[in-house]
């Protein structure tokens, strides 16, 4: 019998071996290890570093341009007559989510163990986008799986890359995808162990992936909470971020998890609806499994395949999820629901035309899930909702399904 | 002893390297997979390590991302690669077969249930790419309750403590990976894989295959000097894939291509 989680200490993970619970660990093949082990220790060593912690907090606030603000949508909450909604505005950070956080982070890393090539996967192009960036600044080769569905579906974040100096390499496998492009980069990793570093974006992979993408993410949450006591005067009472691996959804969460009483919500893709099948929502959807190097919620069928996902946005568009948020779930600490492609594209005018800002079809997701629960809260309630990223890459998605081309 | 570590013993002791081929079960469909083995037996096969199709195959090249796609495209999961195995031991209970794949398939079957059906099926040992020892205590007890060999990979970048934790746990044979990189790369450094294995010999007794790498008769012979056993995988499992159309093309095939190794391993 596992024992009984202490609420009051939900901080306290993964063990030293990456588990949190039966989630997490490290799934890879055999040459990884010794990669993983010294990532463990050179990341483990930074924590404790104040150079290191210095440059994280510099290049944070003079780079990326943080804090980012948390901007209470007043006319968006009075007309849903619910709750307070505050909007995280990752959107505004450079590069236009909040996948810089990360790259920024595991950047410094990877100079500091020395590599000179750095590698990653992509689906909706930010994570790569976000990486190239770094990339270029350090002087780092760079190269980016893409599944070449999503080369097609982000053209304007691949030109990004292109512009960046980066190599966009489309993956043509499986489902051709963002786990496609991740089994690629897995694969590149594997043979260029000696001289690459893998920048993964999310909170997904072997440990100690999960917990150091959480660590850099967490930024996102520890200003959060700042700020809302700054604004409020208050803590607030539910978060909502949306979920594909989780990275801005934990990076929301964290600072948080020991506040009993406020409530996380996470947002999964509901695509066409869970009922058809065609979705990719793990966590609503999905059972416990291994792939990616962690145990976590699965999309799979009976014989342990991992089955295609769909979603209308290609950074939710994953069959599997962070184990942190499994683990988060299974706890019940965290809710997990799903809304569908047509709740957020709905999110998504909506946004536009109330507020003025343009999310990301990710982020609209949490939109569609905020609409809901505000107007199931009162005025004095507060919630605030982790606006991840900016909706220019995704105008050409939204305007061919009203028919409209450029 | 289990039949792998037995006829390991019986080569040893005739001072020969034992010949291990792959090959997807299901690739290119699930009807020719009994008869495709039986080929590699009657070509000189002494252990048969068959791939269990899987849709996120991370630790292979093309070629066996390939065979696990074919395979998949008639929906081979691992109660039909039970099932194959079981036809196979019909008329044949000498040579081992290993089951090598990924975890997640076993996950969703169960250990205990797997290890189980695996047995009876006539399946002698498992080996799961992204299962590292330390994750596998309980698959581990599962397999041995049932008389199967765990089979682990130990790599050029496996240090010292790492090799003594999988030689703690392994039994059968040690699957040596002869390079960084994925099934079918090229270049084997023939010195560097010798070294290693007399490192790794310092820590166990457990016989060594090396595959990754071997692709023919002379890389197969260079290899044999210092390995107990050699894998040959994309190799065989390209000419399924040339041959995919023609039962009779592919058992020819790798007839002549196991027959060329198995002579130069002979010959030493």
């Amino acid at each position: 019998m596992p024992k009984p989680v202490d609420l009051t200490h939900l901080t306290d993970v993964p063990t030293d071996d990456g588990h949190f619970g039966i989630f997490g660990g490290q799934f890879v093949a055999e040459t990884l290890f010794e990669a993983l082990d010294e990532l463990k220790e050179v990341y483990e060593g930074c924590l404790q570093d104040p150079v290191f912690l210095k440059q994280f907090d510099d290049d944070l606030r003079h780079y990326v341009g943080r804090p980012s603000p948390l901007y209470h949508a007043e006319r968006w909450s009075r007309e849903l007559g619910g709750a307070q909604i505050y909007l995280k505005r990752e959107d505004l950070n450079h590069t236009g989510a909040h996948k810089v956080n990360n790259t920024i982070g595991q950047a410094l890393l990877a100079k500091r163990i020395g590599k000179s090539r750095i590698i990653a996967e992509t689906g909706a192009g930010q994570h790569g986008v976000a990486t190239a960036t770094v990339a270029a600044r350090l002087g780092l080769e760079c190269v980016v799986y893409m599944g070449s569905e999503d080369v097609k579906r982000q053209a304007l974040n691949v030109y990004r890359m292109r512009l960046l100096g980066a190599t966009v390499i489309p993956v043509d496998s499986g489902s051709k995808t963002l786990k496609d492009a991740l089994n690629e980069a897995m694969r590149d990793w594997v043979t260029n162990v000696d001289n690459t570093f893998y920048i993964i974006g999310t909170v997904a992979g072997p440990h100690p992936y999960p917990a150091m993408v959480r660590d850099f993410q967490s930024v996102i949450g520890r200003e959060a909470r700042e700020q809302i006591q700054e604004q409020a005067g208050r803590l607030p009472d539910a978060l909502v971020a949306c979920v594909g691996g989780g990275s801005n959804a934990i990076g929301l969460f964290y600072p948080f998890i020991n506040d009993e009483a406020v409530k996380l919500y996470g947002v999964e893709a509901a695509g066409l609806g869970l009922e058809t099948g065609k979705h990719a929502a793990p966590l609503c959807a999905g059972k416990p499994g291994v792939l990616h190097g962690n145990r976590t919620y699965l999309m799979e069928d009976e014989n342990g395949q991992i089955i295609e996902t769909h979603s209308i946005s290609a950074g939710l568009d994953y069959p599997g999820v962070g184990p942190e948020h499994a683990w988060l779930k299974d706890i019940g600490r965290g809710d997990y629901v799903a809304v569908t492609d047509d709740e957020a594209l709905e999110g998504f005018h909506e946004m536009t035309k109330t507020e003025g800002i343009l999310p990301a079809l990710e982020s609209s997701h949490a939109i569609a899930y905020t609409k809901k629960l505000a107007k199931t809260m009162t005025p004095d309630q507060i919630i605030i909702m982790n606006l991840s990223g900016r909706g220019d890459k995704d105008i050409h998605t939204v305007a061919s399904i009203e028919g409209i081309e450029f | 002893m289990s039949r792998i570590s037995t006829v390991l013993e019986q080569l040893s002791k005739q001072n020969k390297t034992a010949l291990v081929p792959f090959v997807t079960a299901g690739d290119p469909n699930p009807g020719w997979t009994v008869g495709i083995l039986k080929a590699l037996v009657e070509s000189g096969a002494d252990i048969i390590e068959l791939g269990v199709p899987f849709s996120d195959p991370m630790a292979d090249g093309p070629v066996i991302q390939k065979a696990s796609e074919r395979a998949l495209a008639h929906n081979v999961g691992l109660k039909d690669v039970l099932a194959m195995v079981k036809r196979f031991r019909e008329d044949n209970s000498v040579t081992p077969i290993v089951l090598m794949g990924y975890l997640n398939p076993v996950e969703v079957m169960g250990y205990d249930v797997f290890c189980k059906a695996a047995a009876e099926a006539g399946v002698d040992g498992v080996l799961t790419v992204d299962m590292p020892p330390e994750e596998s205590a309980d698959l581990v007890a599962a397999l041995n309750q049932s008389g199967l060999d765990p089979i682990y990979l130990i790599s050029p970048t496996s240090h010292q403590e790492r090799i003594a934790k999988i030689t703690s746990v392994a039994s059968g044979y040690l699957y040596y990976v002869s390079l960084k990189g994925v099934t079918g790369s090229n270049a084997l450094d023939e010195q560097a894989v010798c070294n290693k294995i007399k490192e790794i010999r310092t820590h166990t007794d457990i016989p060594i295959a090396v595959g990754f790498g071997i692709k023919d008769a002379e890389t197969a012979k260079k290899v044999s000097k210092c390995a107990d056993a050699v894998i040959v995988g994309s190799a065989l499992v390209n000419k399924v894939e040339q041959y995919s159309q023609d039962f009779g093309a592919i058992t020819t095939e790798i007839t002549t291509l196991m027959s060329s190794i198995r002579q130069a391993l002979d010959n030493e």
